[in-house]
Formats: structure tokens, sequence, C-alpha cells
């Protein structure tokens, strides 16, 4: 099976590193490899992974599904239930390239797809049916197929990750050969969960993707509450519950994407007692709904969808965060070094506060499939039994 | 005779084997230039040499240092001054979490902002009392679990106008030193059991004598700075936790 590999400890934090054009033009691979890299020392060369909006331009309309398989035998069995749940317009393998330093690396491969519904069903299921077929399909791939993990999912992007530094999983993924108007890249130094190619950062469901340092230490609540709504967490690491609570919070949940944060990384009574009677409510309303979603534990993250990238700090702020501005980019990393070897010469650099999301949206209209949240949901979905069919429904094996 | 070299291609431990061997040879002045990133910049270094750093220096800058005097012309990243014994580090910018981190002698002049965690478990010993001023705002928990030394907050070259002066738990656990601010805080965001006091005479005089020599560094008018009122922050108790873990 996986090869999970222990080294001896160094002390050390993870890196992050995310980039942004807010008018959604195309920045190349090797800027976010150079940023990364600023932030070497920051891992011990166990994960790495990078996340790319925009790369898929003439598929923009099929769900993405970057697949990685221990062998031909996993990597079949996915084949097989895609064939049968899904139309796939497209599937090749991953191109990669050789790198001598990378031992037993998994199979990767790509299917563009959209859910198989037929007939009828093509008229009646909406976007947000699409998406949650979506994700019961990642779901059901990465509990049920040994040796298969969806990595990600999402329309127009990608994330490539796996156990080495990050010049060799860029290297090895051909990270330089893409361009994509949203970057997110993460530099590993794993503490309480095993260096494998599934632990890696970035994190995704559908267009999500998030990088992380820091440790979420309720880990154990926030998967069980994620189980009520059907996410199952087979990745063995921390950070793969935060993806699961941005979907189910802000894209099923509907909650503006401030609030959603704020649902994570709630502000303190202390605060909440000082608040306008109407925000106080809203508050504490957060916070006993949900309860299940709070992260506890120190956490820096950066998260990213196909319209916009977010930085959030744990409330106390136990892990570094610094961001900048110069002209349409937004930069957002653990160090400063790493934005300014990037952009020599930001206008503004600045370290947001704790439990402050800092979010930067593109503009309107500039890229296919836009989503923005930071207005939240009002409409309300529609039940009908003909909806209900929408739903995914395991393959049944004979 | 200085020692002038560009950083930007060389990796951190080159820079630093670079400078101690400098030093080493009798080197009394250092320049770098194309700094970014570089982790633990003149560390552990015991001699009064003068430097100058043009960039952005990375985590843990100057620490464990005794004498050198370090000039930045930048921002300085987490941890600059951890556990500096002597000597000073100038900073032309913004300072990022947990400056002068368990700091025990020696002076930290920062012109701009600092993060979270500032001056977090300061110590002094005798005619040792490390010194941290900031120009501008503190994020929370500045001066945590401080044991002694003297943080000066200013509050006035900042580029959060619209954040207090300093965040949450200020002093939480202190049970040694002092800390100035400038003008007012919110009692209650300051740590358990702590108050602010006025200024006594003596007070007033070691703030002055502190703050002639951090307005010398950046070219500020002493009397501007002096034009506002301060208030004290000091421990309610050697022991604040005493209780907690007594019987």
């Amino acid at each position: 099976m996986w090869l999970l590999k222990e080294k001896t400890k160094e002390i050390s934090g993870c890196g992050i590193s995310g980039i942004i054009n807010v008018r959604g033009e195309l920045i190349p691979g090797q800027t976010i490899i150079s940023s990364i890299c600023c932030q070497n020392e920051r891992g011990n060369g166990l994960g790495a992974g990078y996340a790319a909006y925009g790369i898929y331009p003439e598929l923009k309309d099929f769900y993405a599904l970057h697949v990685m398989a221990i062998d031909k035998t996993a990597l079949e069995r996915v084949d097989e239930i895609l064939a049968h749940k899904t139309f796939i317009t497209y599937q090749e393998p991953i191109p990669t390239r050789k790198v001598k330093t990378l031992k037993d690396t998994p199979l990767f491969k790509r299917y563009f797809v959209k859910p198989k519904f037929i007939e009828d069903l093509q008229r009646y299921c909406g976007e947000d049916d699409e998406d949650n077929y979506i994700v019961s399909l990642v779901m059901y791939i990465n509990e049920k197929v040994d040796g298969a993990y969806v990595i990600s999912s999402g329309k127009n992007m990608g994330v490539f990750k796996g156990v080495g530094f990050p010049s060799e999983i860029a290297e090895f993924f051909r990270i330089d050969e893409y361009k994509a108007f949203i970057w997110t890249a993460h530099n590993r130094f794993p503490t309480n969960t095993p260096g494998w190619w599934g632990g890696a950062h970035p994190f995704t469901i559908l267009d999500w993707s998030i990088v992380h340092n820091g440790e979420i230490s309720s880990y154990g609540t926030n998967r069980r509450y994620l189980e009520l709504f059907g996410y199952k967490c087979t990745l063995l690491t921390d950070t793969e519950v935060v993806a699961y609570l941005l979907d189910l919070l802000i894209r099923r949940h509907g909650l503006p994407l401030q609030l959603a944060c704020k649902a994570l990384a709630p502000p303190f009574w202390m605060e909440i007692d000082e608040m306008e009677e109407e925000e106080k409510e809203l508050y504490r309303a957060i916070r006993v709904v949900y309860g299940g979603a709070v992260l506890n534990g120190p956490f820096a993250i950066l998260f990213a969808y196909n319209g916009g990238l977010v930085g959030l700090n744990d409330r106390v702020k136990l892990r570094p965060l610094v961001c900048a501005k110069r002209g349409n980019f937004y930069y957002m990393a653990s160090e400063e070094a790493a934005i300014r070897v990037i952009c020599q010469d930001p206008e503004k650099v600045w370290a947001p506060k704790a439990g402050e999301p800092v979010i930067v949206e593109l503009e309107e209209g500039v890229i296919p499939n836009q989503r923005s949240y930071l207005r939240g949901r009002k409409r309300e979905v529609e039940e009908d039994e003909l909806r209900a069919e929408c739903q995914f429904i395991p393959l049944q094996r004979s | 005779m200085s020692l002038e070299l560009n950083a930007s291609s060389y990796h951190y431990s080159e820079v630093n084997r670079i400078i101690r061997q400098a030093i080493f040879s009798g080197e009394k002045e250092i320049i770098l230039t194309g700094v970014n990133g570089h982790r633990y910049l003149f560390a552990g270094v015991t001699s009064e040499i003068k430097a100058k750093i043009y960039g952005t220096p990375g985590l843990d800058l100057g620490c464990f240092m005794r004498g050198p005097k370090i000039e930045v012309f930048g921002n300085v990243q987490d941890g600059a001054g951890n556990t500096m014994d002597e000597g000073k580090i100038v900073v032309h910018g913004l300072g990022g979490d947990v400056i002068g981190y368990a700091m025990r002698g020696g002076k930290i002049h920062i012109y701009g902002d600092v993060g979270y965690r500032v001056g977090i478990h300061m110590k002094a010993y005798q005619d040792k009392v490390p010194v941290i001023i900031i120009g501008g705002k503190a994020g929370d928990f500045l001066g945590e679990y401080m044991a002694g030394g003297i943080i000066i907050l200013l509050g006035m070259n900042t580029i959060y106008p619209e954040r207090d002066i300093a965040g949450l738990f200020l002093g939480t656990g202190m049970h040694g030193g002092k800390i100035y601010i400038r003008g007012q805080i919110k009692e209650k965001y300051l740590g358990l059991g702590l108050k602010p006091y006025p200024l006594e005479k003596e007070d007033e005089k070691e703030i002055e004598t502190l703050l002639q020599d951090y307005c010398a560094d950046f070219q500020m008018d002493l009397n501007e700075v002096l034009k506002e009122d301060f208030i004290k922050i000091v421990p309610y108790t050697h022991r604040p936790y005493g209780k907690i873990y007594a019987y």
C-alpha cells in the first residue's frame, strides 16, 4: 500500500503562498514556484503542492477530476466508475517529468466529466445538483476504491501534489508549463499526520482548494460534524476538513464568505459582548449553530475558488500570514520574503489581524463559471421528486 | 574598510558563514544588500560590530547575539532579536510577530507597526534591561509572560489607522518589567488583573532618555512624541499564577 514515510523531525513550520490577478489575467507557474521555494526551510521534503485556476480553458465546463492511484488496478476501478456514472469528454495521464529524487511515485490521470444525467434529468438537475453529484462521487471513490483518490474535482482548475520539496513537485508535475489567474502553493512539514502523497496540500472539493500551516486540533469534532452531511474524511490529514467545511457552509448553506470565516474562527465572547445588539445576536447564533465547524488550534490558511482567494488566521494568530498588493495582483504568504521575491515593489504590505479574513475576489465577468460568495445565497433549493433523482447513486457491482 | 555583500544569490547559511569569517578577521562594519528572507543573520555574534541590512531579513534576525548594532532598511520578519543579549536592532519599517522573544538585554527600535506576541517573556537581570520601542501599533499579547525589561508603544507611525493601539490580552501573565503606552488603552483588553497607572517622576525620566535615543535613530521630534500622556502597565504581583497552582 501507500508508503507512509517517517523521517526524523526537524523544527520548522509549513509554508504557504498564494497569488491572484483580479482581472483574471494568467500568471506563469514559475512565479508561484519562486515564491514557495523562497520558503524552502519551512518544509522538510514530506509534502508540497500547487493549486491552479484557469488551466483548462478549452474544457472549462467540465469537472476536471485529478486522480491519484497506487497502481493500474486502482485506476481501472476508477475508470469503470466514471464510465458508468459520468459523461467523460476527455481523459489523459497527467503529464509528469522524471525526477530522480522522487521515488515510488503514484499514477496520475485526469478526466473531464459531467454527471450522467440522462433525458429528463438533464432539464431538471441544475448546477447545484451537478455539484452535489460530483461531491458524492468523489467521496465514493475516495472511500471505496482501494488505492485511488480524487485529489481535485473543480472546473477549469487542478491540484498537483505529492511527497517532496516544492521544487521537486513542481518539476514532476511540470508546473512551469501552466498559467493560472489564481495560484496557491504549499511546503509541508507534517507534525501529527503521515507525510504521504494523499496527505500533501492543497486539499480540495469541487473548485475549493486549501493550503494550511498549523494544526487543526478540532479535527475529530469537525470530521464527525461533516459526516452528518455526507462528507468522508479519507486522507489522514487534519486540513482535509477545512475544504469540506467551506463547501458545506458557503456553497450548500449559502453563508456569506465573511460570516463563514467567522464560523471557522469565531470572535471571543468578550468581543461579542461589545457588539451592537443585532450583530451580537448574529454572532451568538453563528457560534451556537456552527459549534461543530469551529477550527481549534493554530492555523494560517489560504483557500481559493473559481472567483477568489482568501487568507485566514486562527483568532490568536498562532501562525504567520502577510499580504501585499501591487496593481491587479494580490499576494498572501507565510513570510514577506516569499512575496518580495516575486513582487519587488509592492504598493502595500500588511499583516492581517487574527481571525479577520482577507478576501480578494476577481472583477465581475472576467472568467467563465465565475463564483462570488461575498453576499451569500438567498434562494432556497426546491425539492421535488424528479430532482431527487439527480442524486449520485453508488455503482452496484455484480 | 567594510564588508559589502550582495546576499541575493546566496543561501542564508553561506551569508552567515561569510559574515562570521569577516568578523573573525577583524571586520567592524558589514553592509548587506539584496537580503530577502535570509534567516538567522548575525545569530550568536558576540563582537561589537555595526551592520546595515537592505531588504527583508528572514526569521530570527540577530537571535542570541551579544553586541552588534544592526540597522535594517526594510521590514523584519518574525522573531527578530530572539533571546538577544546585548546590542541593538533598528528597523526602518515594520516588524513581524514575536519580536524580542525572551530578550535578555540590548535594544530593539522599530519605526512602524509590529505583529503579535512582541516582547513575549522578556527578562532582566541587574543592569541588563532589554528595551523594545515600537513607533506604530502592536497586535495581541504584547509583553505576554513578561518577566523584566521595558516595552514602549507609541502608536504613531502606523499603517493601520482603524486598529486599536494594542490588541487583546496585553501583558497576560506578566510578572516583571514595564510597558509604557502613549495615549489610552481599553482596560478590559489588558491581561487578567492588570491596570494602567499614570507615570511617576522617575518613569518620565526613564522614557525620556530612552525615547531620545529612539528619536535620534529615526529623526523624529522628541517633543512631538512626549506631547501626549503615557500610561504604565506593571504586574500586580510577581506571581500572577501562584494561587492557581497552589492548593
